[in-house]
């Protein structure tokens, strides 16, 4: 058997309710039925008029019967969403410090701007001669991120972070074949986000891992040996997934062009060095962008994100379709390929994120190249101010300096009955969203913290005090009270082996009724 | 700065609490050769009002599709999206959260994520539906993908009426991650016949309901053909209000739904961000990829949601994921559900109707235009015309008359001349009569 | 001391015969946590050994299980599919996977007792 490392996915026991109400609400904590407990037929939330009479054209294909959609007029539409979303945690609400998502301030300005008609209104297929001003953002937007990495190119199509690492890792491939050679091997650090493996997996790589040295970095001997001629890439993330940098990275880049490889950077952590550092200064050939890391677009739950790559001159040719041009006629979108570009193809629909663009180019102009340094080292600043007053409490398993996140493992919980679970969910009751947890995989109860730049220092004051106070409540033997944890948050640990033995995905209209509104 | 809290006396303190002298000394492991040691040649911060200044100069050299009558769809849809939509999603408990990986403060997410699943399965007529995926063509590109696991065969047929672009995404994959397409020529009347493409080597048949040109038919027998050789049928959807008033997929036999939700609750946005649907049969769960919500309870037996099935996705599976897929549409989805929500049964199947109506009016309008001829005999609101001219020109034309007049075939398809005549002209609920008649008269003028 | 044997992978063979019953240890069940799903090889197919022919699911992990031993599954416990929880509750009983028909039993010879085994996981932990 291989990665066997489960965890607990069950309450451990049964709870009583700490505090029964008749209506189930808990002051203003809200419960809150299912949108299809609330139905009643022919109810809606518009006024539409009605269809004039015509000729149908649907002919056998009208439906028939009903849909099963519930009808709820716009008060308890507009109810049903709030009370959801008050048993949400979000950044607007407090600290949130997961490590690798960056969950930094999203400003509104940029929400005001997306919405503009000039943008939100336009149809992707409209005459060019009528979306200049569009096209020209998504040019700035590039310019933007040339600009700060210091690559030739950028393809912004990519819908995610994801989506931009099959980019990448496509636009490799797409060289390699066009100068005929079949490399079939892409090697991985065991500290990559799974999105790594996974997306070499996906366009035919045998994926290779390559071990951490005792600093947590890339094992540049072990590197050195794997390399090989039919080594197609390397996928590395720098700042690295521990939270360190790659101090050897030029020396990593020097090897794997030397070995006739292809240098893929996962830029998911470019948040801590934006202003200081320029991933072409590192030889690297392709990194993708997460805009809603970097550049602060909204998380909105999971997504939509948007995944900019940018490209060295070596890979710069085989980009995906579209692009924007600057002609003597204006702007226009490339859709099919010109010149001697050689385009691997399409991933996505139109021409990407726009709405993300328009977010990602508020806040770039917004910080300016002076706000994005000053971001950039207030976060690589706060992960390690956070790691300094921890240190002696917690575990960290590599030594400082950090960039932009700080990561502990569970040796301080050693013999305490506390897991890295247990103590993630205390925090909770304590206001604070818990850090990513069990990532990166090559430390044993990874506990990895971000708190970003967005956090003042009385706030990161307050949470590193409270992390002390768990840390030495945890030592003093109190294991039950973190077993409990959470008794504060809108639910309980939740059944997870449940939920995956006996998958229930969707409402059935059999389900009884729950608490009435 | 505005967003940044930092003081100067607070990162003095901070520096000396780590016990480093400057900044430097925690960049201390980035090489020398490096280090950017001059400012970046980027202009310096602004404040809210030069910045709004700016990008609304920008937008202001736009022709926004709401601000003159416009008929386009090929993929994106205009509709009326309903105000309480845009404050809720604008909620920042919505808006600045991330996903949902800590349940127990993250059942707001979660319980619009199970609802969402609902809807679409609803609106899809299949059994159960995943947490959404980047936009249409990501998720039909995914549910090939799919239906090679599935059936461990390693073609799928592509409909003449699937959307080029979608076409184009299968290609990408198809090529990289090695499968092969039988890809059918453009089918604008809708005359095609798959099922003789179908052999024991297929996993799949992808058909585009209504098709890009806008046509509907009816997929039961295609779906017969698909099972009797052992294939799936998918069935892409880009205009999901359509589904308000003809069947739905799953009531003719398809096995994997993959759509565009874009048309509910989100605007065009220039082409994104959209929102992928995803739906299938249970029995074919563990193979489906991107996020699953689950039903499930709490410690105290409390009804709660979890994110479930988790091991098939690349955080768990790492290489052996079913996708490298890891974010979702979550706002957009959010913005579907409401819209849906709102609309309700009976506000759906009326906006269905009314689109329908102001399609089959149109139609009926701009036929009778000289030269024009109507190419679609069975659509909902969305279908091709024949032009006694190339339809680009026709629409620039009609484009400095400040009417956006659909989108010429060409324009998708650029490698086909023979499409050169053909417009695809969509219509909806915010199309007045008055826009359509405007339509219809400057098309007479720009064809005389 | 059982007549059980173990992989350095953490499966277990019981040999009946001519014939290995195969499953996954205790320790490997506790390390997975409860287990929600598992994938069984089809009976019939011929597998060598320390090849992935099955898989054990729990919900934060996904494991492959190799063949301990070459040979031909002739059966596989169908009990596992509706009621993943049994291999937690019996990992080496009712918790079996699939029956090897073996093709070369000199290979259960490169497999640890008992004992060796116990002394194997302790040095991990």
């Amino acid at each position: 058997m291989t990665g066997m490392e489960g965890r607990p996915t069950r309450p451990a026991t049964p709870s009583a309710s700490a505090t029964a109400t008749v209506s189930g609400h808990r002051g203003l904590a809200m419960e809150q039925p299912l949108i299809f407990e609330l139905d009643a037929p022919g109810r809606t939330g518009v006024d539409l008029p009605a269809p004039p009479p015509v000729a149908s054209r649907l002919g056998a294909l009208a439906r028939q019967g009903p849909i099963g959609l519930p009808g709820l007029a716009e008060p308890q539409v507009v109810r049903h969403y709030t009370r959801l979303s008050q048993k949400n945690y979000a950044i607007d609400a407090g600290l949130y410090p997961l490590g690798s998502c960056t969950m930094k301030h999203n400003p509104r300005l940029n929400e005001r701007l997306a919405r503009l008609p000039g943008f939100a209104d336009l149809h992707p297929m409209q005459p060019t001669g009528t979306t200049q001003g569009a096209l020209e953002l998504i040019d700035m937007v590039a310019h933007w991120l040339k600009v700060l990495t210091g690559m030739p190119a950028v393809a912004l199509s990519p819908g995610a972070g994801a989506h931009g690492e099959l980019c990448g890792m496509v636009a490799i491939r797409a060289a390699l074949e066009d100068r005929g050679d079949a490399r079939r091997r892409v090697l991985v650090p065991a500290s990559a986000h799974g999105t790594n493996p996974a997306t070499a997996a996906a366009i035919g790589y045998t994926v290779d891992e390559l071990p951490a040295d005792a600093r947590g970095r890339v094992d540049l001997a072990a590197l050195t040996a794997k390399l090989g001629p039919d080594v197609a890439a390397i996928m590395l993330t720098n700042p690295n997934t521990c939270g360190v940098f790659e101090n050897d990275i030029v020396e990593i880049a020097r090897r794997v062009h030397a070995a006739g490889a292809f240098f893929y950077c996962d830029g998911a952590n470019f948040n801590a060095i934006v202003g200081r550092v320029r991933p072409g200064d590192l030889g690297i050939d392709a990194m993708h962008i997460n805009l809603h890391k970097t550049f602060s677009t909204p998380h909105g739950g999971g997504g939509p994100g948007s995944g900019p790559v940018v490209l060295s001159a070596a890979l710069a040719p085989f980009a995906p379709v579209p692009w924007v041009v600057h002609g003597d006629k204006g702007f226009r979108l490339v859709e099919t390929g010109e010149g001697d570009a050689k385009p691997f193809g399409r991933l996505k629909g139109f021409h990407g994120q726009m709405g993300m663009f328009v977010r990602a180019l508020a806040y770039m102009l917004s910080h300016g190249g002076d706000g994005l340094l000053q971001a950039s080292s207030d976060a690589v600043l706060a992960a390690n101010y956070v790691l300094a007053r921890l240190s002696d409490v917690m575990s960290a398993p590599y030594p400082g300096p950090c960039m932009h996140e700080c990561l502990f493992d569970d040796r301080f919980l050693k013999d305490t009955g506390v897991t890295t679970l247990d103590f993630a969910k205390a925090m909770i009751d304590e206001g604070y969203h818990p850090m990513t947890v069990y990532f990166p995989l090559v430390v044993h109860g990874a506990m990895l913290i971000e708190p970003t730049e967005s956090e003042s220092k009385d706030s990161l004051d307050r949470f590193v005090e409270t992390m002390r106070a768990l840390a030495s409540r945890a030592k003093a033997g109190d294991a039950a009270f973190f077993h409990e944890a959470p008794r504060l948050a809108p639910r309980r640990r939740l059944d997870e082996t449940r939920a995956a033995r006996q998958p229930v995905l969707r409402w059935r209209p059999t389900a009884p009724p729950q608490a009435a509104e | 700065m505005r967003y940044l809290p930092l003081t100067e006396v607070d990162r003095r303190g901070m520096l000396a609490a780590i016990g480093v002298p400057s900044m430097d000394n925690l960049y201390q492991d980035v090489p020398e050769s490096a280090r950017l040691k001059r400012p970046l040649a980027l202009p310096d911060h602004q404040g809210e009002l030069a910045v709004e200044r700016a990008l609304s100069e920008l937008a202001a050299r736009n022709l926004p599709a709401s601000a003159v009558p416009s008929f386009l769809g090929a993929g994106a849809y205009r509709h009326h999206v309903p105000a309480a939509v845009d404050h809720l999603i604008q909620r920042g408990e919505f808006l600045t959260s991330y996903t949902p990986y800590q349940p127990e403060i993250s059942q707001g997410t979660l319980q619009y994520l199970f609802e969402f699943q609902t809807q679409v399965a609803l609106l899809t007529g299949m059994e159960v539906a995943n947490a959404s995926m980047y936009d249409g063509a990501t998720a039909c590109v995914e549910a090939v993908m799919m239906a090679i696991r599935l059936t461990k065969r390693k073609k799928a047929v592509l409909s003449g009426g699937l959307h080029p672009h979608y076409r184009d995404v299968a290609a990408t994959l198809a090529r990289y991650t090695g499968f092969e397409l039988d890809m059918a020529a453009p089918d604008p009347t809708g005359a095609e016949d798959l099922a003789t493409r179908i052999d024991g080597e297929t996993a799949c048949v992808v058909v585009q309901y209504p098709a890009v040109f806008g046509h509907i038919r009816d997929l039961t027998g295609l779906a017969q053909a698909c099972h009797a050789k052992g294939a799936l049928l998918i069935v892409a959807v880009t205009e999901i209000v359509s589904l308000g008033a003809i069947r739905a997929p799953g009531d003719m036999g398809a096995d994997i739904v993959a759509a565009e939700g874009q048309a509910l609750g989100n605007g065009l946005n220039f082409g994104g961000p959209y929102l992928g649907l995803f739906a299938t049969r249970e029995k074919f769960v563990r193979q489906m990829p991107g996020r699953l919500c689950g039903q499930t309870v709490d410690a105290e037996g409390r009804r709660g949601f979890v994110l479930t099935l988790s091991t098939r996705e690349q955080h768990i599976r790492r290489e052996k994921a079913t996708s490298n897929i890891c974010t979702n549409s979550g706002l957009c989805a959010l913005a579907f559900t409401i819209h849906l929500s709102l609309l309700g049964e009976a506000g759906l199947r009326q906006l269905a109707a009314l689109n329908h109506a102001a399609a089959v009016t149109l139609a009926e309008r701009l036929a009778r235009v000289p030269g024009v001829s109507l190419v679609s005999d069975q659509f909902f609101n969305e279908f091709t015309l024949r032009l006694p001219k190339p339809a680009a020109a026709v629409v620039d034309a009609l484009a400095e008359r400040r009417i956006l007049g659909g989108v010429p075939a060409r324009r998708l398809w650029p490698e086909r001349p023979e499409l050169g005549h053909l417009l695809l002209v969509a219509a909806t609920e915010v199309n007045t009569p008055t826009e359509m008649a405007a339509f219809a008269t400057a098309l007479e003028e720009v064809l005389r | 001391m059982s007549d059980l044997k173990f992989t350095e992978e953490h499966e277990w063979v019981r040999v009946e015969g001519d014939v290995a019953v195969c499953g996954i240890s205790d320790y490997a069940q506790d390390q997975l946590g409860d287990v929600v799903y598992v994938e069984l090889p089809a009976v019939g197919s011929k597998v060598v050994k320390l090849t992935e022919i099955a898989v054990v699911e729990s919900v934060k992990a996904a494991s492959d299980i190799y063949a301990p031993v070459s040979g031909e599954v002739i059966a596989v416990n169908e009990t596992l599919t509706e009621q993943p929880n049994v291999v937690n509750a019996d990992p080496t009983g009712e918790g079996w996977f699939f029956q090897i028909q073996l093709s070369d039993p000199a290979e259960l010879d490169d497999l640890m007792d008992e004992d060796a085994y116990r002394t194997y996981v302790e040095e991990l932990s």
